[in-house]
């Protein structure tokens, strides 16, 4: 294994394929481990896991908590209001509050993009970022590959089809990153008001109509839509939408038989994915998305102590 | 008081744009005004001799578009501290821009920041005038009461003044006091919320987008509303090449269309931002460089009237945040001869075309006496060398404010003095 090349995991793009490879190998044999019942390994006992939270998320801040506390960490949950008074200075107040405290792992989620790179010019610890505003959200591509890898048996050469609100989703550009970096055909399907500008130059097909979108797909890839969009006026109505965007048996029928389906949650039942095709067990791998979040959530984690302390003896 | 003694700068170059003078020589001062200038002039007797050494003299620049921090955001900049930087960059006259708290929508507010440029000894402070009432784009101000006051022209400063109608009439009402209105041409609708320009760069950032149309609509919308009321237009850091390229045609076509632009447009792109550096979170945001070539190319071409700092005073604490939640703007009045003589080593403007951008132009189009070299015209004075080397380093720039979006580039032209009514005001 190369040793990873940064203090922190702030975003996915630009890492190269060798250290993400290494990544979803680590969590795969964490995920081994976490399904024969071993935990509680003293990785990273004596070392403060500190699970930062601006934004609201309990999917995975549980996560996260829970594979620092597999590894044996002290796991500290901070969530910090965002209707402070100045939530930038919030922000640095706390970075410095944080060294103080001698955290050694800060993990970090944002509404804004960029805010966990700011904190990481400020603070000791590794920082990896657990979605920061509309930009990256690294474990969830990372967890996202892993799934498509234990069902595809690899990553190249595969087709998925990431689709709905891609302007918002910083899931849907570190799943781009990912998956263009380890050879996949990536589309992004959506209406235009959805689809960031020039997104075809992250190396990505551009598809406006489910059918085309899915045709042929191995993997198809749900987002989130959020409730605020349609208040947005970026898209007319929650059942115009689920009409030509929502995920129905109908539709999953244009991509391969054997294609699956994922979503990183929370699901809007009957505005992006039809509840027949979310609760399919031999089409949805939704659930199996949350467990491999712990295990490489785990691998990140045992990864950047293991660079912090080889940084150190240096 | 001590008369103030002659001065005599010898061997100079003198360089005066807007009379065509680019010839080695003297000039004389006395009594703050510019008494004699020329090949051969003898030295008066008692006069304070300034050995130029070949170094480029020229009018003090003229900056059509600063913001300082006064009154209001004190902690940003104040006029004292703004002073000290223009006079390091070579500017004896500023237009300040009136999007203060409270706006400049009164005489006596107007009236309180001219005082305090006089105050100053060095800096010649000409405020807008608010185009609309608290800079709400809703009711166009008192034009006539503050032209009176001093107001150089209208402006809601980094506001666009949104409403169509709202525009057409400062423009036409404008006319009534032989004044123009100077736009920040921008959709509000469009860039609300926008962080950076829309396009790969923002998208890869997960930044809100600005599309760059947002710009040449509302320069096409004023065009009409130009042509419309036959009010004079001015159109501030334009930054696109679609707004350019209208522009061009409105002047073409004899409408009283002005502009100007800011270093940051022809100098950086939108790569600047990189990893989110706010210091170059910029309004407009940072193009892609086809625009900044098309902003380059418009400078040499005449389209752009002037090059103003559009200096945009901010404390470490505006900066210091995500970058979707810090404050936009850069300073510029200590880089604003450096960054413009970069486009003259870069072989794009010959040096008078380049400084007549700085001095004649934006005078012609605020109609002052000011940015000549001409006899019995105040010595508002800039000795600079073209060649000598310097490093822009944000937390060591003159003045208060330190956001350069410029930190860490490399300059040739540094300014050596500055004269303000003949006396020595930097260097």
């Amino acid at each position: 294994m190369l040793p990873y090349p940064h203090r922190h995991l702030l975003a996915l793009q630009g890492l190269e394929p060798p250290y993400i490879a290494d990544l979803l190998d680590l969590a795969e044999s964490y995920a081994l481990l976490n399904r024969s019942g071993k935990t509680q390994r003293d990785l990273l006992k004596g070392q403060t896991l500190i699970n930062l939270f601006f934004e609201d998320s309990t999917r995975t801040r549980t996560s996260f908590e829970l594979a620092g506390k597999r590894l044996g960490a002290d796991v500290i949950n901070m969530s910090v209001s965002t209707s402070s008074v100045n939530k930038g200075e919030t922000l640095l107040d706390t970075a410095s509050t944080l060294n103080a405290m001698h955290c050694d792992l800060l993990v970090v989620r944002h509404a804004q993009s960029g805010a966990p790179a700011l904190l990481s010019q400020k603070v000791d610890a590794a920082v990896i970022n657990a979605g920061d505003g509309t930009h990256e959200h690294p474990t969830q591509a990372l967890l996202d590959a892993l799934t498509i890898r234990r069902h595809k048996g690899q990553l190249e050469n595969l087709t998925v089809a990431i689709c709905g609100d891609v302007l918002h989703s910083r899931v849907a550009r570190s799943n781009i990153h990912l998956l263009t970096t380890m050879n996949c055909r990536v589309r992004v399907v959506g209406p235009p008001a959805l689809l960031p500008a020039e997104v075809e130059r992250l190396g990505v097909e551009v598809f406006h109509d489910m059918k085309g979108g899915l045709a042929g797909a191995d993997v198809v890839m749900m987002l989130r839509l959020q409730k605020e969009r349609m208040a947005g006026g970026l898209v007319p109505s929650a059942r115009e939408y689920f009409r030509f965007y929502g995920l129905d048996a109908a539709k999953l029928a244009q991509a391969k038989p054997d294609a699956i389906v994922m979503h990183p949650g929370p699901m809007n039942r009957g505005v992006e994915i039809d509840s027949a095709v979310a609760d399919d067990p031999t089409r949805s791998v939704i659930g199996e998305q949350v467990e491999m979040g712990v295990a490489v959530r785990m691998a990140v984690l045992d990864t950047l102590s293991r660079n912090t302390r080889r940084n150190a003896r240096l | 008081m001590t008369p103030m003694r002659d001065t005599i700068f010898v061997n100079a170059r003198l360089l005066d744009p807007g009379a065509g003078l680019d010839a080695p020589g003297s000039l004389l001062v006395s009594r703050g005004l510019i008494a004699d200038h020329g090949g051969a002039l003898g030295i008066p007797e008692g006069a304070e001799v300034v050995e130029c050494g070949g170094a480029v003299l020229a009018p003090g620049l003229i900056d059509l578009r600063a913001a300082l921090g006064e009154p209001g955001a004190e902690y940003r900049e104040t006029i004292e501290s703004a002073a000290v930087a223009a006079a390091a960059g070579g500017i004896t006259t500023l237009c300040a821009l009136p999007d203060t708290q409270p706006a400049l929508d009164d005489p006596a507010l107007l009236q309180f920041v001219l005082r305090r440029g006089e105050a100053t000894g060095s800096l010649s402070i000409l405020p807008y005038g608010a185009a609309t009432k608290g800079c709400a784009g809703k009711e166009i101000s008192e034009f006539g009461l503050l032209r009176e006051a001093g107001a150089i022209a209208f402006s809601d400063g980094s506001r666009a003044i949104a409403e169509a109608r709202t525009m057409r009439l400062a423009l036409s009402y404008a006319r009534a006091f032989g004044t123009f209105v100077v736009q920040h041409p921008e959709e509000p609708s469009l860039a609300r919320g926008g962080a950076a320009t829309e396009g790969e760069l923002a998208t890869r950032l997960g930044l809100p987008g600005i599309p760059p149309a947002a710009e040449a609509m509302m320069v096409a919308r004023d065009i009409a509303l130009a042509r419309l009321t036959r009010g004079h237009v001015h159109f501030a850091h334009v930054s696109t090449a679609a707004a350019l390229d209208l522009i061009r045609a409105a002047k073409a076509e004899g409408l009283a269309v002005t502009c100007d632009t800011a270093p940051p447009y022809f100098d950086l792109n939108e790569t600047a931002i990189g990893d989110f550096r706010t210091y170059a979170k910029l309004s407009p945001p940072l193009r892609r460089d086809a625009d900044r070539l098309a902003v380059v190319a418009a400078l040499a071409d005449g389209t752009v009237d002037a090059i103003a700092s559009d200096h945009q005073p901010a404390d470490p604490d505006d900066k210091r945040l995500p970058f979707a939640q810090a404050s936009a703007g850069g300073t510029g009045l200590a880089t604003l001869l450096g960054i413009t003589l970069a486009r003259v080593h870069g072989e794009d403007l010959a040096l008078p075309d380049a400084l007549a951008l700085l001095t004649c132009r934006p005078a012609k189009l605020l109609g002052l006496e000011a940015g000549r070299l001409a006899r019995g015209a105040p010595a508002d004075l800039l000795l600079f060398d073209p060649e000598r080397a310097w490093k822009v380093e944000a937390g060591r720039l003159p003045g208060k404010a330190q956001n350069s979006p410029f930190d860490g580039r490399a300059l040739e032209g540094r300014v050596l003095g500055t004269w303000k009514a003949g006396r020595r005001v930097f260097g």
